[in-house]
């Protein structure tokens, strides 16, 4: 992106080079298909321009075959680029499941980042290349969306959900991180950089960068002053279920239906536990809306998580 | 007798004083003739006037936005008055111009005369609807004066209903009313289109602008009431905390956006179709040549109204929505351009061996066909899925839409007015300066926005207002582009006035083309056809060459 007028965006991961091939290919085809329209249109305007002499001779019949092919070639030779950008855009929605997860808080006007070791960073996210890293991100007011050109990657970011995004960076620098989503006054200034580094690079910056405790370890602190272990930890009285193996298994609600506990499922149970009560027990949990925000929610869930590969105890 | 009386669907005869038979023009010349008018024409003409002065109202706007983005910090604009020129110039383009730019004046004057009726269905039906337009238009002027909306022309929650501090609810009202409007003028064209078309009209003899507007029309009339529905529901979280959308009041955001476009997409072909039909007129009669393959261009009409329902979630592909969603929309998005598609290439078709006009009109006619193609392809590009996740809410998408809504409708709306003129005025102006406004407007247009593709892809953000400097350059070239559109924008302006006065008398037919508009006297008489023609032949029935001629 040099020189007096850039006219083509960094690439910084193998993806953008994937997004770039499907343009630049699209946009051959594109030209190919619409050449023949801007040449005749020249070439009849001047070749049979009113008043002149030519050859007009030509006969009247409906041209079903022309009609039909030009409809359909073109859709056909498209359909071909459709594939390929959809196959593209489902890579998007697979995160590898070894990706590095960091949390992020999107908040008028400003990015919220969260590292797994306890690092906290403001509008900018440092990241090793050549990792995956995945983003499980939400906002706490408007809809905003996380873009990084270099990436060619984008999600909108909402309240009260979780939406992930995942990327796989392998050339180190420093790229602008943008909010795409219009999100009021300073929405203009709602930008940062996501800065890759190489491994080395990166662990030294996460040795030197105050991080405190891991986010898992703040859950923790945070489950216990919150008074949430008084109901949910061992040798509590009240019947509430344990959360030791929850992360990521089936919980049977009492409805009727089943759900599967992942961030959201937390999240939302721990902000509207009213919403979707686990089977069996008595709706007696009461919001934690007020007392919380999406930051510290988010380090609950990690805690939570955390607490994944511990054993289950049998549900009564 | 009054107007009221006159303007009465014309069943037989209908008395007319001696001055109604020389001109509509003339049948009456006092305000009140005009603004209790229920001539079809008249309407038509207080449209022109009312859209014309939102279009320099919008302008204004641009002009400020163009202004601004001149340098990366944002120096002429403080960061709220950008949010709202943004705003105001989304709400008024959309809604106070293109949608009912064409439809409600080429639309209004032209259908009953290309059908052989003496007026619409409902007369005063139509001038009930420019009321209403004028309504919706004095509140939006209102929340201007007052210091204007801050959300976007799309309104999204929980941003509109719950965060922004301007005039939301006034903004949604103006919105809300102006689509009674559109509603109106569809189902009027609908009715007439049905009921008052002259014997012999089948319609396999509609002209093609008709046919484009009977699916505008169709798509005005089921569409509008969700937007108005929608934006109900937004006021009502703003005003009564009710929670609908906002995820805080338990709502869903995106049931907004779902909402919004299943109004808003459709809105895009009630932009471009009376476009498209406006543009099949013109072509036809540039090449002097019939339509070619008739029934595939007006079915593609059809077609677009019909798909264009079905392709709302394209919007949302980095919303949020399921994947699996996206993928049946940008497949949906991509079947929408084979009626487009054809379209384009039965005009080309058309123009072979024709005998082919560089009149105004045409010019702009062809300068639609070429910036309708660019961001009709770039349309494209956005319906796939991984490239729209990349330049989604950037200036690409910007100039992608300004290509298909300036580009292409705007060209078609100053080709309708150069083509139409004389017969909406009795005279003709000067082809210079329209062979010239043609081109200034092509390519001022062209500087304007191709440069915000490239921005957009480079990743420029749309809405911001402060920038990466390595984006300067381009913008100063939108910018200059910009310049130069204003003022091919303003030329016709001046020399369209000056023929009012000076220009020599056009006759019933100056082009001369067929279609029975051409067949009346130009300004025509208030109740259009002294007799109800019969008609006996196809649209377009330019004589057809056998053998080489001499042009």
């Amino acid at each position: 992106m040099n020189g007096f007028i850039p006219l083509w965006p960094d690439a910084a991961s193998a993806h953008a080079g994937q997004v770039d091939q499907l343009v630049i290919a699209f946009t051959v085809l594109m030209v190919a298909l619409t050449a023949p329209v801007f040449v005749l249109i020249v070439v009849f305007a001047v070749r049979y321009r009113r008043g002149k002499a030519a050859n007009r001779t030509h006969r009247v019949n409906r041209s079903v075959w022309l009609e039909t092919s030009w409809a359909a070639i073109p859709f056909l030779l498209t359909l071909f680029f459709f594939v390929w950008a959809a196959w593209l855009y489902f890579d998007l929605h697979r995160p590898p499941a070894d990706a590095m997860e960091i949390d992020v808080v999107a908040k008028r006007w400003m990015w919220k980042f969260q590292h797994p070791e306890g690092q906290r960073e403001i509008d900018d996210l440092h990241v090793p290349a050549g990792r995956p890293v995945k983003l499980t991100m939400t906002s706490e007011d408007v809809i905003h969306s996380l873009f990084v050109p270099a990436l060619r990657v984008k999600q909108d970011v909402l309240p009260g959900r979780y939406t992930t995004l995942w990327f796989d960076a392998d050339r180190p620098g420093s790229y602008p991180l943008e909010c795409t989503q219009f999100c009021g006054t300073d929405h203009s200034l709602m930008h940062g950089r996501l800065v890759v580094m190489a491994g080395q690079d990166y662990a030294r910056w996460l040795a030197g960068t105050q991080g405190g405790d891991t986010l898992a370890a703040e859950g923790r602190a945070l489950f216990r002053s919150l008074g949430c272990s008084g109901c949910h930890g061992p040798g509590a009285t009240v019947h509430a279920p344990k959360l030791e193996g929850l992360y990521g298994r089936p919980v049977p609600l009492q409805d009727g239906s089943t759900v599967t506990a992942d961030e959201q499922y937390i999240r939302d149970s721990i902000l509207e536990p009213n919403s979707r009560i686990a089977a069996g027990y008595p709706p007696i949990m009461p919001t934690f809306r007020n007392l919380v925000d999406e930051g510290e929610v988010q380090q609950l869930v990690a805690y939570i998580k955390s607490l994944a590969t511990q054993p289950a105890e049998p549900t009564p | 007798m009054t107007d009221i009386q006159a303007g009465l669907p014309a069943s037989g005869i209908v008395p007319e004083t001696a001055e109604e038979r020389v001109s509509y023009l003339r049948a009456g010349h006092s305000l009140r003739s005009w603004l209790l008018t229920t001539d079809h024409k008249r309407i038509a003409i207080l449209y022109l006037i009312a859209i014309t002065a939102f279009f320099f109202i919008g302008g204004a706007a641009a002009a400020l936005i163009r202004l601004d983005l001149l340098t990366p910090q944002g120096d002429l604009l403080s960061n709220e008055g950008y949010n709202r020129a943004f705003t105001i110039h989304g709400v008024i383009m959309v809604w106070f111009f293109l949608i009912p730019s064409i439809p409600t004046t080429f639309g209004n004057f032209l259908i009953p005369l290309m059908i052989g009726a003496r007026d619409l269905a409902f007369p005063r039906l139509n001038l009930l609807s420019w009321y209403i337009y004028v309504l919706g238009g004095l509140v939006t002027i209102y929340v201007l004066v007052t210091g204007g909306v801050d959300t976007g022309w799309t309104f999204y929650t929980p941003l509109s209903s719950m965060f922004a501090n301007g005039h939301v609810v006034a903004a949604a009202a103006a919105v809300f009313i102006v689509g009674f409007s559109s509603i109106l003028t569809g189902l009027n064209f609908i009715v007439t289109v049905h009921t008052l078309r002259a014997p012999g009209m089948g319609w396999g003899r509609l002209p093609l602008f008709v046919w484009s507007h009977y699916a505008t029309s169709l798509v005005l009339v089921l569409a509008t009431p969700v937007l108005a529905v929608t934006l109900a529901l937004m006021a009502a979280e703003r005003l009564f905390g009710i929670g609908i959308f906002d995820p805080a009041l338990g709502g869903d955001p995106l049931l907004y956006q779902h909402l919004f476009w299943f109004y808003s997409h459709p809105a895009v072909y009630i932009m471009i179709l009376p476009a498209m039909g406006v543009v099949s007129e013109l072509v036809a009669a540039a090449a002097h040549k019939p339509v070619f393959g008739y029934w595939f261009v007006a079915f593609s009409s059809l077609a677009i109204a019909v798909i264009g329902f079905l392709v709302w979630g394209h919007h949302m592909f980095v919303a949020g929505q399921s994947m699996y969603a996206s993928a049946v929309f940008s497949f949906l998005s991509i079947a929408v351009a084979v009626p487009s598609a054809i379209k384009v290439y039965n005009w080309t078709a058309t123009l072979y061996k024709g005998h082919i006009s560089l009149e105004p009109p045409f010019l702009f006619a062809m300068s639609f066909i070429g910036l309708f193609v660019i961001g009709g392809l770039t349309g494209l590009m956005l319906a796939l899925l991984a490239v729209d996740v990349h330049v989604h809410d950037t200036t690409f998408v910007i100039a992608h839409f300004h290509y298909i809504m300036v580009g292409g409708t705007v060209s078609a709306f100053f080709g309708a007015l150069h083509y139409w003129w004389p017969k909406f005025t009795g005279r003709t102006y000067s082809r210079i300066w329209g062979r010239l406004s043609a081109i200034f407007i092509f390519l001022g247009f062209n500087l304007t926005f191709f440069p915000q593709f490239l921005l957009g892809y480079l990743g420029m953000p749309r809405r911001y207002h402060v920038y990466d400097p390595a984006f300067q350059v381009l913008h100063v070239l939108s910018t200059a582009g910009a310049s130069l559109l204003g003022v091919a924008y303003v030329l016709p302006f001046a020399y369209l006035l000056y023929s009012l006065r000076h220009g020599a008398p056009a006759g019933p037919n100056p082009w001369p083309a067929t279609g029975l508009e051409w067949t009346v006297p130009s300004p025509p008489p208030k109740h259009n056809f002294d007799r109800i023609p019969v008609v006996t032949e196809a649209p377009y029935a330019y004589p057809v060459e056998r053998r080489g001629d001499d042009g």
